[in-house]
């Protein structure tokens, strides 16, 4: 009789998503750009997303029920990702830069 | 029936490289100082992702990674790299705030880590009884249409809202002299 296989243990899942999470954070603390910072919030919520994938496997009665909600996130992500590039866009005609150092001006 | 001898063995290393790949992805994404090679890495991450996915036995949201963050995220995002050109200098800052920085990041994340770690692997999760269907492809789409109909219109109309505010702010400063 084999062991459980590697990929039907759920703690293999949520120590990769918690390593997901974590290289997130440490990249949007480091960044210095704002497109940067828009790449390690995607990594955020694709650690969310596999968290959520791996409770839906392994804990949850309805295993629909977190597909459709990480499916919701994608589009989401999407719609966000669309907002947060044309505002950076529109920053940096205004500011030559999207350094966020040197983003310290509010025009009314 | 029986198994190819060495299948469990095959399964295993493909998953292995899967979770290689996504950590490694991540970590180019983070920690790479060309921002093009960081999307790069976000797009390495999201296909190794997409295996862990498809090991959950979602090959569905498995290829919705693939198109929606591999084929229409990063594309967009080294879009906007090539309209505002992020390089980022670490030569013209303080070497010594940067490592000062870079450490307490460092800290809150690890503490981060072991905080989410500890819940995830230590606490005792209770396994379902019974499932109520297989979480295939067309259970999903029959929940898709009957009990997250209204939240499935919604989140089109999100997007439309976001498409069209894109167009709308990006606009905004173009006719300026």
């Amino acid at each position: 009789m084999n062991p459980t296989p590697l990929s039907e243990q759920p703690d293999i899942y949520f120590t990769v998503a918690a390593l997901l999470l974590t290289i997130g954070i440490f990249g949007l603390l480091r960044r210095r750009t704002l497109i940067g910072m828009l790449i390690s919030g995607e990594l955020i919520f694709s650690a969310a997303s596999l968290n959520l994938m791996a409770f839906n496997r392994f804990r949850a009665p309805d295993p629909v029920v977190g597909q459709i909600f990480v499916l919701f996130i994608m589009g989401l992500a999407a719609a966000e990702i669309a907002i947060a590039l044309s505002i950076i866009i529109a920053v940096y005609r205004n500011y030559r830069s999207v350094k966020t150092r040197e983003l310290s001006e509010l025009n009314g | 029936m029986t198994a190819f001898p060495t299948s469990h063995l095959i399964v295993g290393t493909i998953f292995v490289l899967c979770i290689a790949t996504t950590v490694v992805g991540a970590l180019i994404a983070a920690l790479t100082a060309r921002i093009i090679r960081s999307v790069c890495g976000l797009m390495i991450c999201c296909i190794g992702l997409a295996g862990l996915y498809y090991f959950l036995h979602s090959p569905f949201l498995a290829l919705m990674e693939i198109l929606i963050y591999v084929g229409a995220v990063c594309v967009t995002i080294v879009f906007a790299v090539m309209l505002a050109e992020p390089e980022e200098t670490v030569r013209d800052e303080n070497r010594g705030a940067t490592l000062l920085w870079g450490g307490v990041a460092l800290v809150v994340s690890a503490a981060i880590f072991w905080g989410l770690w500890h819940l995830g692997v230590r606490q005792d999760w209770t396994a379902p009884v019974t499932r109520v269907n297989d979480g295939s492809v067309s259970a999903i789409g029959k929940s898709l249409l009957t009990t997250y109909s209204m939240a499935f219109e919604l989140i089109s109309l999100a997007l439309l809202v976001a498409i069209i505010g894109a167009l709308a702010i990006a606009r905004t400063g173009r006719t300026k002299p």
